[in-house]
């Protein structure tokens, strides 16, 4: 592996799995790409940051900049599609990735857009020996690529200032993930490619609960989301059988 | 004249720097930048027609049907009040199958009270005077913080590149300007719809629409009348009485294309005769009133509305055939779908110009659009005939359609612009 593709290191980090994002960098940007299941996906996942967010910290999810001053962090943050929309509604906001080619796009995609977020080729062991807090964390459609995921939500929860909150987005484990996320997506519609997801690292939202607790973390939510494909978009709702997000908070 | 700049800049704005450009600044333009104005959206509207012109008789002497829902638009955009005065309500709808110079068959459709579901009280639209609706725009641009309503102006060139850089646009005063997103509210023939290379399907009829003022003796009582004639509908639309006291109507008439230059060469005289002969007596002696206008019918429609940082509304995006008067209601539900989405993109602190953005957009209204354009092709074929079988089958139709009620309220909703997934402010509501 050549000086660009090195990746860092911790109980996260998952070689293969960073190689496989690495061979996609280019492609984060791309509205048809590789990753155009995660920019449809973003702006449901963005309105719940903001809401529960703003909520949390006692701002108007309506205002201009509802998150203006806030300190995010947002750990596996890629080519930097959550970074850059949390920075125009005022976050201080900081994206590590353990891939370096990802970093990279994320930077000058952001120079492009005129925007300063702050982005490290880090992992969030490393992030978090440097000592720094943050009143947000979020680590979204990343634990089912981790290598060990009860170690990643302790180190993620100690990088959260006390009263600070936490949000996870995954896949369950279900037979229904099972065809959907990776039967339907990877194969039939090739919607992501083959190999994005390994169904055996899919957690359950009680295991998932369960590891947050174990980082010290109280959990208050956990909502489902769920994709109506004659309209292309995704919706909150109950349904946790696919697609779930956990919201937790510390002390 | 002098240019006018109605000024203001949002949030980080310049004077070199708007989120929103919009090409075009008629009826459509200028709502979608008033909507997105209203919403601290800092736009920049280009009008190449002189202002002053355009709210004068001579330049568009033409009234447009404003459906329910339009209404409610208007009205959230604090646009209706300027306008209100001019707009006459329409009361009545009677749907009617007829020959010339025969009565018009007894099996017709009548929209009344009953129809206008759960408001018995409201108008079921309004028809008003497209001056007045001018008008009233342009006083509620000029109240608009963060819009600049630029006339006459127009874009010399735009370069709207492909990755994550802001559209550079070019106006003719030489002025440079960076934009997230441009919108083409050019009209039918799009300068900025063409150079993106957007095709169009077109549909062409032997037919062509006349437009005017018509004065009559007797009031209209809020009815408008939509009269089958074999060459196609004749429709009398009620409006409010003209600076003399006297009752007004306007006019569309389908007739067939080769008909339509000698009809227009007719005295006023004669042209009332030729009304008389297909509409009767009903409203009292009928005459021309200002100038006539005629339109080749055609239906068109763009391939797709979206391109990189570019959508277009409204008549750039489709043309429709006036049988339905839906062309401005069309319009404008695509500026309410369009600044439902903008702005609800930039509160998620998304570029409002982003491919995924956009798609959302045209996935809102291209299907809509496409669902009302085939209505209208097939009421179209249904009606311009005269074949014996397809009369009596339109008759039966029109008098099933009126003794079933619930399908008569469905239809009654869908003309009124109530059907579908309504934007918000098609609801009345604010963005």
């Amino acid at each position: 592996m050549g000086e660009s593709s090195r990746t860092r290191t911790g109980a996260s980090v998952d070689p293969a799995e960073v190689a496989r994002f690495a061979a996609m960098a280019d492609d984060w940007w791309a509205p048809d790409g590789k990753f155009a299941p995660l920019h449809r996906l973003n702006p449901v996942r963005l309105r719940f940051i903001r809401d529960r967010a703003a909520a949390h910290f006692g701002r108007t999810a309506a205002a201009g900049q509802p998150l203006e001053g806030l300190r995010i962090l947002d750990i596996g943050c890629g080519g930097g599609l959550l970074c850059e929309p949390l920075a125009r509604l005022g976050a201080k906001i900081t994206g590590i990735d353990a891939g370096a080619e990802a970093s990279a796009v994320a930077q000058r995609h952001a120079e492009e857009s005129g925007l300063s977020i702050d982005y490290r080729h880090a992992s969030a062991e490393e992030m978090a020996a440097t000592g720094e807090r943050f009143d947000v964390v979020l680590a979204m459609e990343l634990v089912e690529h981790v290598a060990d995921p009860a170690a990643f939500i302790a180190t993620a929860a100690s990088l959260l200032n006390d009263g600070g909150v936490m949000i996870l987005a995954t896949l369950n484990r279900t037979p229904k993930a099972f065809l959907q996320a990776i039967v339907g997506a990877e194969y039939v519609l090739s919607w992501l490619p083959r190999g994005t997801h390994n169904w055996r690292k899919f957690l359950r939202p009680s295991e998932l609960a369960a590891m947050a607790r174990g980082g010290g973390l109280s959990v208050e939510e956990i909502v489902g989301l769920t994709y109506n494909p004659l309209t292309g978009t995704w919706r909150i709702g109950r349904d946790t059988t696919v697609n779930y997000m956990l919201r937790a908070s510390k002390p | 004249m002098a240019q006018r700049s109605v000024n203001g800049t949002a949030r980080g704005g310049d004077e070199a720097t708007t989120e929103v450009l919009i090409s075009g600044g008629g009826m459509v333009g200028l709502t979608l930048g008033i909507a997105l104005a209203g919403a601290g959206v800092d736009v920049v509207v280009l009008e190449p027609r002189d202002p002053a012109a355009s709210t004068d008789a001579a330049f568009d002497g033409r009234s447009s049907a404003i459906a329910r829902g339009t209404q409610r638009l208007l009205a959230a955009l604090g646009i209706w009040p300027g306008m209100a005065a001019a707009a006459e309500p329409i009361l009545d709808i009677r749907v009617s199958d007829g020959r010339i110079g025969s009565a018009a068959s007894r099996l017709f459709l009548h929209y009344g009270r009953d129809e206008r579901a759960k408001e018995p009280d409201e108008p079921m639209g309004y028809i008003v005077e497209n001056r007045a609706i001018r008008t009233a725009l342009h006083a509620r641009a000029a109240e608009m913080p963060t819009l600049r309503f630029m006339v006459p102006e127009r874009l010399t060139n735009l370069e709207r590149g492909t990755g994550t850089a802001p559209a550079e646009a070019t106006l003719s005063n030489g002025q440079h300007l960076r934009a997230r997103l441009v919108v083409a509210a050019e009209g039918r023939g799009s300068p900025l719809r063409a150079a993106a290379g957007i095709r169009m399907t077109a549909w062409d009829y032997p037919q062509s629409g006349i437009v005017c003022t018509v004065a009559h003796e007797a009031p209209h009582h809020g009815v408008a009348h939509e009269h089958f004639l074999p060459a196609g509908p004749f429709a009398l639309l009620p409006m409010t009485d003209g600076a003399d006291g006297g009752h007004r109507s306007s006019l569309v008439w389908t007739e067939r294309r080769t008909l339509v230059p000698a009809m227009l060469a007719l005295d006023d005289a004669a042209f009332g005769a030729e009304l008389q002969r297909r509409f009767g007596d009903s409203l009292g002696a009928l005459r021309p009133a200002g100038r006539r206008w005629s339109y080749p019918l055609s239906l068109m429609h763009a391939e797709r509305y979206i391109d990189h940082r570019l959508a277009l509304v409204g008549d750039a995006a489709h043309g429709i055939h006036p049988i339905t008067g839906q062309g401005l209601n069309l319009g404008l539900r695509d500026v309410a779908a369009l600044a439902e989405t903008v702005v609800e993109a930039r509160r998620l602190g998304l570029d409002p110009g982003e491919a995924n953005v956009l798609a959302r957009y045209q996935q809102w209204r291209r299907f809509d659009n496409t669902v009302l354009m085939i209505t209208t092709d097939g009421l179209n074929r249904l009606f311009s005939n005269d074949l014996a079988p397809l009369r009596l089958a339109r008759d039966v139709g029109l008098a099933a359609v009126n003794r079933l009620p619930p399908l008569k309220r469905l239809f009654m909703q869908h003309a009124m612009g109530l059907v579908g997934d309504l934007p918000r402010l098609i609801r009345g509501q604010a963005l």
